[in-house]
């Protein structure tokens, strides 16, 4: 476990999560899968899905904002462990609209320029 | 395949041949193997705890041989590594302080208290066994009913169970069987089996595979299947076939994800989908946009569909159904140009009282449309197991079987599962007519909480039995309410099984990792019994034993064979009417008596009922009770799922109750303040037959003011056991009254009409369920004073009049003989 001060300190970026949120239906698969991965208490996980609002954008149209966003925080650690033994961060692999993907910071970066709707989270180790 | 019942019919709920190869999905490791310090094994996941898919998971176990992860398995093509909360969530539920662990009895006269006496298995399976033997001795074995909860892994095992103790009487508490059942049935009798949307589900190569071809638009129909899941169907295959460029039509009340991704969303008046259906093949027809060359040489009664249809022009629809009728137009439009289009159906079609004729309905338009056993169409699934016919229906006699609930009054109790109509085995459990039953056997079935309508009835049903045993993971209502002995049942990572369920059938295992407290699995519990009570039905040593016969009656696998290689794919090929292979007699067509998709039945004909498909107003609805529009404005809907809790599970689950806290009731801004209601209030919400108590969230996602929303199959498992966990307070069943459909299928668990007003200390419960004659009076049976419902009652007991008049003639004409 990382100290508060270790979790907060500018260090840079190495990886990078990229969501094409447009797929994110909200199921919550990432927190869950964040949570038994890590042992973390009831309601805490290394990624927490966000509401992104929901309305019409016109008064009884057909056509709505309406979507979620995965967000990791200071918590997540990348699933350092985990990838030692090969594998995909427990999010990523568990992510049932398969709308997050995991890499260096660079080829993250590359991709994020593919289309809108990706948002990418720099992370570090 | 055995065919039992009327000759002539396939009514075993599938016919497809297993023709042409097993394809099996390359591993990488043994389904057994070591990785950093733990034990991992591979296999697949089927409830309890609850889910209706069959996903690939890895279980994780530490030195002591304890459950720590449940991961999901990147190599099975089911879920490709992916799995929802409840899955991943699977250990807390396994190691749960509040697990039933061992067996208990309790006195009879201290149903309802809390006086649990721990007992050996011995000493239960005892009990168990010589209290049903005695009551099939002194009464028959048509006196003792077998009843599951929602479909999971013990359909196939209970009805061996319940045939081969000898009774007849199989059941869901399910009002009218609304679940599945319907469309199974309804599709077994005009179109020889049941059919599924095609997401590639069939192949292990799944999108990439050669034959397969994405369909251009999925019309989801009453269902949300990114959290429900159901009927063997993966939810996010929906997302994985948008991703390729499918578009989807959505067909709901409410504003979702989905209906916001979707090409056209049609916010639906509950209960109207067969009214919708006939809009579109009034498009359909009238403007010639039908597969002419597929009607002709492959359907029947075309013609008839063709004038019955004329009857719902879309105007007419749109004011039935709340549509716009220029949304519907295009709807139908789009249904018809896409190549191919396919459907993804659930509950809701079956949760309509009338659900045979919307299921006609609905299966026609992709029929007539030309997308029946195509890519990307809708498929008849293959099975090695018919899990729609049960297993073993040969074991019980065939006089006893003539006994079964409800069979005389509804001949198409015939298809599909073999069921006791659960309505009237309702009323005959109050009434003991045509006679009494003295007990029941409850297998993972919560019914007070969550299936049974007119919950009160049942209660009093269940109290009146001598004996009633259940089967389950934890302490529920229903057990604290009624059971005199509670035997704990395994969760899927404490044993061994098979994934032979609903949809397109695998070939794979489920395997045991772990073991908690004394807790048996439902298999190994039936197969103890089973031996007690026919051990001829019962010649396994173990459970192994018995799921080696189940797969080896239908491949050349045995459970060990499937352990190691499974997933194993079952041959399948597209268009098997041209081939024969739908048909049990190898001809081509389709498994009816025509050899065609029957949009006019002539079994329906035959059995007095109307062959068309069409729609009828909900009781109670804006329409037919218009004059219960004044004191009940509201049209109330029940029962989405939400995403960490399956039906009345998960409740005491801490993981998942955080993500779904509370029993609410969802309405928009408007609604809310008119009844001057803010977030967060409890509320009542009453119609005519009863009340149940709702957490008030507004939210936009109910656009139409006149249309709110309730969860379902709630009690509160911190709540006081003596109460009854709060179910008779919490339960949204207690507002519905339990009439079937005039063919014994489908019930109106999705619309009512109802009033909001708030919970007050003085007024903050519906006090105990009633025992005795009081507490058995029939919601179903009772016409409130309004000319619509009394229609039903009317209805209903003419069937009992007109059964009653054949018998007395059949036996009249049998003496004179």
């Amino acid at each position: 476990m990382q100290t508060p001060t270790e979790l907060n300190a500018r260090t840079e970026a190495k990886f990078g999560m990229l969501v094409d949120y447009q797929w994110c239906t909200g199921c919550h698969s990432c927190e869950i899968a964040c949570q038994m991965e890590h042992g973390m208490p009831v309601g805490q996980s290394g990624i927490l899905v966000h509401d992104m609002g929901h309305w019409p954008l016109e008064e009884g149209g057909d056509e709505w904002q309406f979507g979620y966003l995965p967000v990791p925080n200071s918590v997540c650690d990348t699933c350092a462990h985990r990838r030692s033994l090969g594998k995909m961060p427990t999010c990523v692999q568990h992510c049932q609209a398969q709308c997050i993907e995991f890499g260096p910071i660079d080829e993250m970066a590359q991709k994020a320029k593919a289309h809108k709707d990706y948002v990418l989270f720099a992370l570090g180790a | 395949m055995a065919d039992h019942g009327v000759e002539g019919y396939n009514n075993s709920g599938v016919s497809t041949q297993l023709v042409g190869d097993f394809l099996e999905v390359p591993h990488e490791r043994p389904w057994r193997y070591e990785e950093d310090g733990l034990t991992v094994t591979r296999g697949s996941a089927w409830s309890g705890p609850g889910c209706h898919d069959g996903c690939g998971v890895l279980l994780y176990t530490d030195k002591d041989g304890k459950l720590v992860k449940c991961e999901g398995d990147p190599e099975n093509p089911y879920n490709r590594g992916r799995l929802c909360v409840r899955c991943l969530d699977v250990p807390e539920v396994t190691y749960h302080k509040d697990r039933l662990l061992y067996p208990m009895k309790r006195d009879p006269k201290d149903r309802g208290k809390d006086k649990w006496e721990r007992i050996s298995w011995e000493e239960a399976i005892d009990l168990v066994a010589d209290t049903f033997l005695e009551i099939k001795e002194k009464y028959g074995a048509e006196s003792v009913v077998f009843g599951q909860g929602t479909g999971r892994d013990i359909a196939a095992y209970i009805t061996r169970l319940c045939w081969s103790f000898g009774s007849p009487n199989y059941v869901l508490f399910l009002s009218g069987c609304a679940c599945y059942l319907p469309r199974v049935a309804g599709m077994a009798a005009t179109a020889g089996s049941f059919w599924v949307a095609d997401c590639s589900q069939q192949f292990p190569d799944r999108y990439d595979n050669p034959q397969y071809k994405v369909p251009e638009t999925m019309f989801i129909w009453g269902n949300y299947p990114l959290r429900a899941n159901s009927d063997g169907f993966y939810g996010h295959w929906v997302v994985d076939l948008m991703k390729r460029g499918m578009e989807v039509v959505m067909i709901d009340p409410k504003v979702t994800w989905l209906s916001t991704h979707s090409k056209i969303h049609l916010a639906i008046r509950p209960g109207t989908d067969a009214a919708l259906a006939l809009g579109f093949l009034n498009v359909i027809i009238n403007e010639d946009l039908y597969d002419h060359d597929f009607v002709d040489k492959w359907t029947y009664g075309f013609d008839q569909l063709k004038e019955r249809v004329q009857d719902y022009p879309p105007a007419k629809v749109a004011e039935i159904t709340w549509i716009p009728e220029e949304k519907i137009v295009a709807a139908a439009r789009l249904l018809a140009s896409s190549k191919p289009a396919t459907m993804q159906w659930g509950v809701a079609v079956d949760m309509t009282k009338e659900a045979l004729p919307a299921s006609q309905a609905i299966a026609a338009c992709f029929q007539i449309t030309g997308n029946v056993d195509v890519p990307g169409g809708i498929i008849a699934p293959p099975e090695i197991l018919n899990y729609a016919g049960g297993w073993g229906r040969e074991l019980c006699p065939e006089e006893t079987w003539k006994k079964r609930i409800g069979l005389d009054m509804y001949p198409l109790l015939n298809f599909g599962f073999q069921i006791a109509q659960p309505d009237e085995l309702r009323h005959t459990m109050v009434t003991g007519e045509p006679y009494k039953i003295h007990a029941t056997w409850l297998q993972q079935n919560n019914t007070l909480s969550c299936m049974s309508a007119d919950p009160q009835e049942t209660y009093a049903g269940l109290m009146n039995c001598d004996f009633n045993v259940s089967v389950d993971l934890f302490m529920t209502p229903t057990i604290m309410a009624t059971s005199d002995v509670v035997l704990p049942a395994a969760t899927f990572p404490e044993r061994n099984g098979l994934r032979l369920g609903d949809g397109v059938q695998r070939g794979e295992v489920i395997n045991k990792v772990c073991q908690v407290g004394e807790c048996k699995s439902d298999m190994e519990i039936n197969l103890l019994l089973g031996k007690r009570f026919n051990p001829e039905a019962w010649p396994w040593e173990n459970v192994d034993e018995m799921f080696s016969a189940m797969l080896e009656a239908q491949t050349p696998f045995s459970f060990d064979d499937v352990r190691e290689k499974g997933p194993i794919y079952l041959p399948f090929s597209y268009k098997r009417y041209e081939t024969g292979r739908l048909r049990a007699d190898g001809q081509p067509g389709f498994g009816t008596p025509t050899g065609r998709i029957e949009l006019y039945s002539t079994f329906y004909d035959n059995a007095g009922m109307d062959p068309l498909p069409y729609f009828e107003e909900p009781v109670p609805g804006p329409n037919s009770t218009p004059e219960l529009l004044e004191e009940y404005p509201l049209v109330l809907t029940t029962g989405a799922r939400p995403w960490s809790l399956f039906h009345s599970e998960h409740r005491q689950v801490e993981r998942m109750r955080n993500l779904k806290k509370e029993a609410n009731v969802y309405m928009n801004a408007a609604t809310a303040s008119k009844y001057g209601l803010v977030e967060g209030d409890w509320v009542w919400v009453e119609n005519v037959y009863g009340r149940c108590k709702s957490k008030v969230v507004v939210t936009n996602i109910y656009q139409d003011p006149r249309v709110i929303a309730c969860d379902h199959a709630w009690w509160h498992p911190e709540g006081d056991p003596e109460k009854l966990f709060d179910t008779h307070d919490l339960n949204v069943n207690n507002l519905l009254p339990g009439i079937p459909g005039k063919a014994g299928f489908g019930s109106n668990y999705k619309t009512t009409l109802v009033k909001l007003y708030k919970v007050t200390p003085e007024d903050g419960t519906n006090g105990p369920f009633k025992g005795g004659e009081e507490g058995g009076k029939s919601q179903a049976l009772d016409g409130k004073g309004v000319a619509a419902i009394q229609d039903l009652v009317d209805q209903r007991n003419q069937l009992v009049e007109d059964v009653k008049a054949i018998k007395e003639a059949m036996a009249e004409a049998a003496r004179q003989a």
